[in-house]
């Protein structure tokens, strides 16, 4: 790991649209200005660097695979989602006004260099393996791991 | 170095939102030489705080940015 001590952290434990928005743009504008930046996804928040296949293998875990199905493109905003009318709503106020889909912010943070990191907890919690995340998500960690990130930067968010 | 064999890079960044003049400005000033310049226009008014802030914070120079109606315009030397 590098011995850069003014990168930035980012806790994301939200699964909502408006909210990895904020923390991809973050991460994109510290790695953008040559900083560090590391994304630790726990809880609702990995929804975000999985692939959008089905997962679990208990009956609880197929059931949470089915109501908080994962994949960038799934994601809905924290507010007036109305099952998914809300998130098809934002997303084509988004494009009127040229902003640029989650998807593809997510893609400029990996070309940028953003590291993202799995919660190990959240996975097993999940029923959520590794092969259910994107290709670019590293190795899942635990607190410690996310620690000694924020430990490192300079700036931590929790989102 | 004289202004004449500067080397000045031109970027369009309109119509674009934040984050991502920002990262069309780190990509195109990592292609320039140190000392070469970057001449771009933008239309989110965004930029006329970020462009600045980006170069304080990456060790570069804003030598001129404002804005021309709805364009913004600036340029920036990359000295590091």
């Amino acid at each position: 790991m590098e011995a850069s001590t003014d990168g930035v952290t980012i806790v994301m434990l939200s699964g909502d649209m408006d909210k990895a928005i904020a923390a991809f743009s973050i991460a994109i504008g510290a790695a953008a200005s040559g900083k560090e930046a590391n994304m630790f996804f726990t809880f609702w928040g990995v929804k975000a660097i999985q692939k959008g296949n089905l997962t679990g293998n208990s009956f609880f875990g197929k059931m949470m695979g089915i109501m908080n199905r994962g994949g960038i493109d799934r994601i809905g905003p924290s507010r007036f989602n109305f099952w998914g009318l809300g998130r098809w709503m934002f997303n084509q106020m988004m494009k009127m006004h040229k902003v640029t889909p989650l998807a593809e912010l997510r893609q400029t943070a990996i070309d940028l260099g953003v590291k993202l990191y799995p919660c190990q907890m959240s996975m097993e919690v999940m029923e959520i393996g590794k092969e259910d995340f994107i290709g670019e998500a590293l190795p899942a960690c635990g607190v410690a791991t996310m620690l000694e990130m924020a430990y490192r930067s300079k700036v931590t968010l929790f989102i | 170095m004289s202004p004449e064999n500067e080397v000045t890079m031109k970027l369009n960044l309109e119509g674009l939102l934040c984050p991502i003049p920002v990262v069309k400005v780190a990509k195109a000033v990592k292609d320039l030489p140190i000392g070469g310049m970057l001449e771009a226009t933008a239309t989110d008014p965004g930029v006329l705080a970020d462009i600045p802030a980006w170069a304080r914070t990456t060790g570069n120079e804003v030598i001129k940015i404002e804005r021309e109606g709805k364009l913004v315009k600036f340029q920036l030397r990359r000295l590091k």
